[in-house]
Parts: C-alpha cells; sequence; structure tokens
C-alpha cells in the first residue's frame, strides 16, 4: 500500500506548554482513532529552534548556518504524520481529521519508494 | 455503414470508452491514452476502407491492448526488466454495465478535487473528449508546450499521488458530481465566450460540453445535476443562432430574433428540468434551477411577453440554496422588468462587494439609463469598461453609452 506523509502547518508555538493541554488531548484522539493507518510521526518545536543548513560552494564547501526556518510562512511546519493508505482519497479522509486541518492546514504527499 | 462525420464520431465514442477500460485493466492513464489514441488512429484508416467491424469496440480494444502490451514490453526492455507478460485479457466481452463503469471512473478521475480546475478541463478535453494535445490548447488558449506539460502533469500526479480510479461512494457523490459539473460547465463558458472570428476549435468547445455532458446524464439518468447541468447547457446553446449579429457582435437576450432558436434543444432542455426538478423537489439541484430559469425565457414567446414573476421566483430558490451577489444581480435585472428601473436600482445598491465586477457597474448603468441618469449613468459605464471586459463586451458598452442623452 502507498504510503504518504502529512505535514503539518499550524501556530508556530511551542506544543509542549500546559495551555496547549486541549490541543495535544485532540491529537491523542485522532492518534488512537488513526491508529491502523499512522505509521509515526512527531511533533517538532517552534521554528525559533530552526537552523537551516547550506554548504556553499558545492559539496565539502563551508557549511553556512542561518537561524531559522527555511521559509518564513503565516502557518509553519508543526509536525507530521506518516500514513499507510489505500488511495488518495483514503489519505485525504485521514488527513481532513487532523486537528491542524481546521486549525491551520494540512499538506499529504506521496512517499517515493525507491526499489518498490 | 457510417461514413463521414458519423463514422469518426463512433470511431471518437467507442475509443474512449476504451481508453476508460484499459485505464482499469493497465491502471495507467497515460499507457491507455497512448494505445487508445494508436487504435483509433488505425480504425480511422482501415474502417472507410475495409467497412465497420462487426463489434466496433472489441477491434478497438484488442488493437489498443496489443499495443499497451507493445509499450510495457519497449519501456521494460529499456529498463533492463523482465516484461511481464500480462495480456490483459477478456475485457472485449465485458458487460455493459463495466463499460459504464469504466467510463465514470475515468470521469471522476479527470475531475478529481485533488487536480487543479484548470488541468481537470483539461483532463477532460483531452481524455473524455479525445480531443488533440494540440486542439485543447488552441481552444484554452494556451501555448501547446504549456498544455502538454499540464497534461503530463495531471497525469502524473493522479499516478504518484495514488488518486483512485473508480467512482466515489454514495456519500461523496454529491460534492463529487458538483465538481464534474463545474468543470463541464467551465469548458462550455470557454466555448461560448469565445465570440465571432474565434478559432474554430475554440467555438466547438462548447458542443463538446454539451456532448460531456450528454454523456454523464447518461451514465447517471438518476442524478439531478447531471440532468440539470445537460438541460441548462442545452438551453444555452439553443440561443447559438440568435447571439451574434452579422458583424459578430453580441445580441442581449432582449433583442436576439427567437425564430432562430433551436427549438429542437429547448424542448429536450425543457424536458430534462422537468426531470431534473422532481427528483428532488424538497431542495433542487442548482444546475437544475439555472436550466429553469433558462427556460422561462426559451419558452417565452418574447423579451416582453417574459413570465418575469416566474423567473424572480427561480432566482428566490437558487438564492435559498446559495446566497450569492452574483445571482442577486441577475436576479435585480429581471425585476427591473416587472417593477421598473427604480426598484430594480435599489436592489442593486444594496448588493454589497461588487465594485470590481465590472456587470455590477454595467447594470447599474443600465438601468440609471432608463431612470433618466445620463451623467450618473456615464460614470457607471466608464467604471465597467475600465475593469476589462472582452473586446465585443466593450463595444456594446460603447455604443450603450453613446446612446445616452447629452
Amino acid at each position: 500500500m502507498p504510503k504518504y506523509v502529512a505535514l503539518i502547518y499550524s501556530a508556530d508555538v511551542d506544543w509542549s506548554q500546559p495551555e496547549f493541554a486541549e490541543v495535544t488531548k485532540d491529537y491523542s484522539e485522532f492518534g488512537e482513532a488513526a491508529a491502523a493507518v499512522l505509521r509515526g510521526g512527531q511533533v517538532l518545536y517552534p521554528t525559533t529552534s530552526a537552523t537551516t543548513v547550506r554548504v556553499s560552494g558545492g559539496k565539502g564547501g563551508d557549511v553556512v548556518t542561518t537561524d531559522g526556518p527555511y521559509a518564513e510562512t503565516k502557518e509553519a511546519l508543526t509536525g507530521f504524520y506518516i500514513m499507510e493508505c489505500a488511495d488518495l482519497d483514503e489519505a485525504v479522509a485521514v488527513a481532513a481529521k487532523i486537528p491542524a486541518a481546521w486549525d491551520g492546514a494540512v499538506e499529504v504527499r506521496p512517499v517515493l519508494e525507491f526499489g518498490a | 455503414m457510417p461514413t463521414g462525420d458519423a463514422l469518426a464520431r463512433l470511431i471518437r465514442e467507442e475509443g474512449t470508452r476504451v481508453l476508460a477500460t484499459l485505464a482499469r485493466v493497465t491502471g495507467s492513464i497515460d499507457l491507455a491514452e497512448d494505445a487508445a489514441q494508436d487504435a483509433v488512429v488505425r480504425a480511422l484508416e482501415t474502417w472507410p476502407r475495409d467497412g465497420v467491424p462487426d463489434n466496433p469496440r472489441a477491434w478497438l480494444l484488442v488493437t489498443a491492448r496489443r499495443r499497451a502490451v507493445d509499450i510495457i514490453r519497449r519501456e521494460a526492455r529499456r529498463a533492463g526488466k523482465e516484461a511481464e507478460a500480462t495480456m490483459f485479457a477478456g475485457a472485449e466481452s465485458d458487460p455493459p454495465e463495466v463499460v459504464r463503469d469504466d467510463l465514470l471512473r475515468l470521469v471522476f478521475t479527470c475531475c478529481h478535487p485533488a487536480l487543479s480546475l484548470e488541468a481537470q478541463v483539461a483532463l477532460a478535453l483531452r481524455t473524455l473528449g479525445g480531443l488533440s494535445t494540440a486542439e485543447v490548447a488552441r481552444g484554452l488558449l494556451v501555448p501547446e508546450a504549456t498544455m502538454a506539460k499540464r497534461l503530463t502533469r495531471a497525469k502524473q500526479k493522479i499516478a504518484q499521488a495514488g488518486i483512485p480510479y473508480r467512482v466515489p461512494p454514495a456519500d461523496q457523490l454529491p460534492a463529487r458530481l458538483t465538481g464534474v459539473a463545474t468543470t463541464i460547465y467551465l469548458i462550455f463558458n470557454e466555448g461560448y465566450a469565445a465570440g465571432a472570428g474565434a478559432d474554430l476549435v475554440r467555438v466547438a468547445l462548447t458542443a463538446e460540453a454539451v456532448r460531456l455532458a450528454r454523456l454523464l446524464a447518461e451514465l447517471m439518468p438518476d442524478e439531478p445535476t447531471a440532468l440539470g447541468l445537460l438541460a441548462l447547457l442545452l438551453l444555452h446553446d439553443a440561443r447559438r443562432g440568435a447571439r451574434l449579429d452579422g458583424s459578430g457582435a453580441q445580441v442581449l437576450l432582449a433583442d436576439q430574433d427567437r425564430a432562430r432558436w433551436d427549438q429542437e434543444a429547448i424542448k429536450e432542455g425543457v424536458e430534462l428540468v422537468g426531470r431534473a426538478l422532481r427528483r428532488t423537489p424538497d431542495r433542487p439541484d442548482g444546475y437544475a434551477v439555472q436550466a429553469a430559469i433558462a427556460a422561462c425565457h426559451a419558452l417565452a414567446p418574447s423579451y416582453a411577453e417574459t413570465n418575469w414573476d416566474a423567473v424572480i421566483s427561480w432566482y428566490d430558490v437558487l438564492l435559498a440554496l446559495r446566497d450569492n451577489p452574483v445571482v442577486r444581480l441577475n436576479r435585480a435585472v429581471a425585476v427591473a422588468e416587472r417593477d421598473g428601473a427604480p426598484a430594480a436600482l435599489a436592489l442593486v445598491d444594496g448588493i454589497g462587494g461588487l465594485d470590481s465586477y465590472p456587470w455590477w457597474h454595467a447594470t447599474r448603468a443600465e438601468l440609471l439609463h432608463r431612470d433618466g441618469q445620463p451623467d450618473a449613468a456615464k460614470a457607471a459605464y466608464e467604471r465597467a469598461i475600465a475593469l476589462g471586459l472582452s473586446e465585443p463586451q466593450v463595444a456594446h458598452l460603447r455604443r450603450r453609452l453613446a446612446d445616452l442623452p447629452r
């Protein structure tokens, strides 16, 4: 069965803070309800903790790091799930139940499996 | 035996069915398209000379399948892999229900909401309509290379993202069917907006849309959306012969020569409106209601004798289904005919959010004109023209502007 990644775009906040306990609970409920198709997933610290890495002048060149995410957007990439679904319709149906879907956005991307 | 256009049409329609079936058995629309196209070309070459085979679809399917197997073998060789000797056997004797379902799968896949609307329109014309990429590009006023890229990308997305090749389940069907109708309606509007002097391929998009709507109504004869859409397109298309004057300028509905309306299309359209509305009396379909409005016009012996009460009532029904400022504007136009310009002006001025919509200004201009306020009318015509309309539309507004008393 094909795999999909659901990239979660939502408020760029520290989800470990107690004020987000309610949302965190919603996510664990989603995780239980969708357990049959979920193959993994993580929550990320806010983009203030992000470091963007580039190597200048080609492979082996100088490592240049910048503070912050690759792209500044209103809603930030704050987590992801890996899902195994029959097709895009099923993946979309699951993604529509992720709380960020109504409080941000969820981008569904098919996984390219080499040698599949 | 069919000849000429009838034969070409038969080949093209059966070709679409073969494509639909092959897409299911091979799992690739791209491959199916390539193979079906090859079979269609061969049929166009040999049938006029050798006669139409007893079972045209089976002939096309066998030919296309052979081609599909060739392509698969060739690509496997190129990739250095052993070709799977899949022969996709048996499909030529598929019962009609299976062929019908294949076509529906193709319709819903080409019009899948995960594809952009412009990709849906392109795919519907290319894959369902059987137009060449060059024709689709010309019809939609897009460079051929851009269109080829758009089609490739759409088919790639279907394959990579795993857009399923199936008819949506009952709970999703109404929403998905509305999506299909939107795509077909867009194709119709592209052709309808083409105007005089436009490329014939572009003008033919209306006929193409009617054909697709007819296909949808045949495949889903119990769905009010499918019936309503076909009715709406037929009733609009019925006015084709009267829409433009000798110089190619647009003729307003009020001034059209109704003797040139296509009575056959009107009859069919009106009958379909009735069928569509009877199916859902409690919550009519939006397309069926729009078709009902078109039917009021189609059945009126003259513009002055239009049953404006009925038109306004249908607009009320449409507004109850989905409140929309453009529908309010159209309703106001009907109110002007029944109750006069001042009443309609009050309604038009009460519609918010249309300041950048040229037809809001153009409608205001007409009403102000009629109400004897030439200065205000002039300003409104100029606002409408400044907002960017097509050539013939601007020409019409300029004529109206020149008619104003000084």
